[in-house]
Parts: C-alpha cells; sequence; structure tokens
C-alpha cells in the first residue's frame, strides 16, 4: 500500500476510536467539540511559549555582539600590558561569543518558521471547529439517532484528521522550543558565571579582574616610587613613619 | 480526491493524477524502507511539489477527511517513520 494511504488510514484509525467511546453518536459531537476546544487552547499556549522562547533568543542575540566587543578590548588591553595569556583568553571567548552569535541566528529564524507554522495551523484549526460547530447543530436538530451517526462519522473525521495534524506541528514546535531553551540556559549561565560578561557591565569576568589588578598594583607601584623620591636617600623607613613625636621613647617611661 | 499535506492544510485533485502520484508515492516509500534520508528527501519535495502543482487548496471552513495525507516537507525520515510505525503517535 502507498505510504500517503497508509498514513491517511492510520490517522482515520483514530477517529474511529473517537466514534466508537459513545452509544449515542450526537453525544461524540459533543465531545468532539470539548476536545476542539482544548486544542484550540493548547495550540494558543504554544504559540506563545515560542514567542517567549523566540524574544529571549532575540535578548542574548544583542547582549552577545556586546560581550564580544569587551572581550576584543580586553584582548588589546591584556596585550598592552604584556599579558598574552588574559589576550589569548579573552580572543578564545570571542571567538565563542560569535560562534554562539551565529547559532542563535539560525535558531531564531527556525522558531520565526514554527511560529509562522502554528500560526497559520491555529487558523485553519478555528476555522474548521467553527464548522464543525455549525454541523453540529444542524445534526443534533435536524436527525434521529441513527441517521446521524453517518454525518456524525464525516464531521468528527474531518476534524479529528486537522487535529491530529495540528498536534504533530504543536509537538514540533514544542521540541525546538526546548531545544532552544536549554541552549539559552546555557548561554544565561556563562553570561551569569561572568565567563562572558553581561553587557549591562553588571558583573565582572575573571579577566576583567585581573586587568584591574594589574593596573591597581601598578598605580601602587607608582605612587611608592613617588614616596621614594620625596623621601630623603638612605634614611629607614621607620624614621619616616614614626616621625611624629618629638621626644624618645625612653623619655616616657 | 483530497490530500493532506501535513502542517499545510488539504487540496483537492482530480482523479486522473492518481497514477502519477502513485508511482512518486512508490518512490517515496522505497526511499523511506531502506533508510535512504536524502533518497528520501529528494522523492517527498518531488511528490509534494506536484501535489500542489496539480491540486487546489480545499477550503478552511470545508470539514472532510482525506483520502491520502503526505508528510510536510520539513519531515525527517525518522519522522515518518514514527508515524508509520506507531498510530499512537498522533495526537489529537
Amino acid at each position: 500500500m502507498s505510504l500517503s494511504k497508509r498514513l491517511a488510514l492510520i490517522f482515520r484509525a483514530k477517529a474511529s476510536r473517537a466514534l466508537d467511546r459513545a452509544e449515542d453518536p450526537r453525544e461524540t459531537l459533543d465531545y468532539s467539540y470539548q476536545k476542539q476546544m482544548e486544542m484550540v487552547q493548547q495550540v494558543r499556549r504554544g504559540l506563545a511559549d515560542v514567542a517567549t522562547s523566540r524574544k529571549r533568543v532575540e535578548l542574548q542575540k544583542h547582549q552577545l555582539p556586546a560581550t564580544a566587543d569587551k572581550l576584543e578590548q580586553q584582548a588589546a588591553a591584556g596585550w598592552g600590558a604584556g599579558r598574552e595569556d588574559l589576550a589569548r583568553e579573552a580572543l578564545t571567548r570571542r571567538s565563542a561569543a560569535q560562534q554562539q552569535l551565529a547559532d542563535l541566528t539560525t535558531q531564531e529564524a527556525d522558531l520565526q518558521a514554527q511560529q509562522d507554522k502554528l500560526t497559520a495551523a491555529l487558523q485553519r484549526l478555528q476555522a474548521k471547529v467553527e464548522a464543525f460547530r455549525t454541523r453540529k447543530e444542524t445534526i443534533k436538530a435536524n436527525y434521529s439517532a441513527a441517521e446521524a451517526e453517518t454525518r456524525v462519522g464525516e464531521a468528527v473525521s474531518g476534524i479529528s484528521e486537522e487535529m491530529g495534524d495540528v498536534g504533530l506541528a504543536m509537538q514540533r514546535a514544542e521540541d525546538k522550543t526546548a531545544q532552544l531553551q536549554a541552549r539559552a540556559g546555557a548561554i544565561d549561565d556563562l553570561l551569569a558565571s561572568g565567563a562572558l560578561e553581561d553587557a549591562t557591565g553588571s558583573t565582572k569576568d575573571d579577566i576583567q579582574v585581573e586587568l584591574e589588578r594589574m593596573s591597581s598594583t601598578s598605580d601602587v607601584e607608582a605612587e611608592l616610587s613617588r614616596l621614594k623620591t620625596a623621601l630623603p636617600a638612605g634614611s629607614p623607613p621607620q624614621d619616616a613613619l614614626t616621625a611624629g613625636p618629638a621626644q624618645p621613647q625612653e623619655a616616657k617611661s | 480526491m483530497i490530500v493532506r499535506i501535513l502542517g499545510e492544510g488539504q487540496l483537492e485533485l482530480a482523479e486522473e493524477h492518481l497514477p502519477e502520484l502513485n508511482e512518486l508515492d512508490t518512490e517515496l516509500a522505497k526511499a523511506v524502507n531502506a533508510g535512504d534520508e536524502p533518497g528520501f528527501e529528494r522523492e517527498l519535495t518531488r511528490l509534494l511539489d506536484r501535489v500542489r502543482a496539480l491540486g487546489s487548496p480545499v477550503p478552511d471552513e470545508h470539514l472532510t477527511a482525506s483520502d491520502l495525507i503526505l508528510p510536510g516537507p520539513d519531515s525527517s525520515l525518522a519522522e515518518v517513520s514514527a508515524l508509520l510505525s506507531e498510530d499512537g503517535l498522533i495526537p489529537g
């Protein structure tokens, strides 16, 4: 049997199971309609999740270039201070940040595509649910249980297939979102741990700390040499520090 | 006849196109059975392109089951195999 025929039968089997549930086929209409409304809600929530994830990726995408720039400045500063190790570390991280940025761009596009598909699917589903509701009312008003059976079957098979299709689209979007959440979480961790600096500059990464330590060390050195030049050559430091008291200690006791 | 492309919706096609679609469908099924991913992608694209060219979209408010259902354009071979092997996989 052809692949497309097999798939059609698999979807139809699902609808038949729904029809077998109720004694009166007209009960199936209400049950199915309830399921449809639930599905519409689920798809709406799914869409909101996808949109949230996309926003998060967008935010990270805006942070990463600033991080890369900062790392480049740090590399220059490290190199200027004669610290090749710091410069190398900063450049390695900068390259990682750029790679993340490229990956995020792809993922964002992927997520946008999922969002578009799900939006279209929701629109189709809503149109079909509305059609189902109208058909349901007609069947319930105009037909006896026996007569209704065929008509219920047609309506339920049609909508059930649509629900299966939308359900698959939902699963796919959820999978993609979950993958992306995991990656976004990892990047957040990197930003938080200071391995990549937050674009707001609120946290300090270890390279920055080292550069600042070096700069404060050299400030201290400069201050020391200034003091050394100011003091008389050869005078012991102790004298300089205890120069205040006019009398020797022995005189006090 | 009504053909559904998963994720895209339903199309109405004249019966006379069935032999051509069957031929393409057979090639697709062969690729699935052989686990041939590039072949699967190639044949699926060919089949979907033909169905889109020959069919006209069924209005959204039209409620009917499809005679044939095709995987969507971005499906992987693994996804299609899973759909065929376990009907419990289809939600809804």
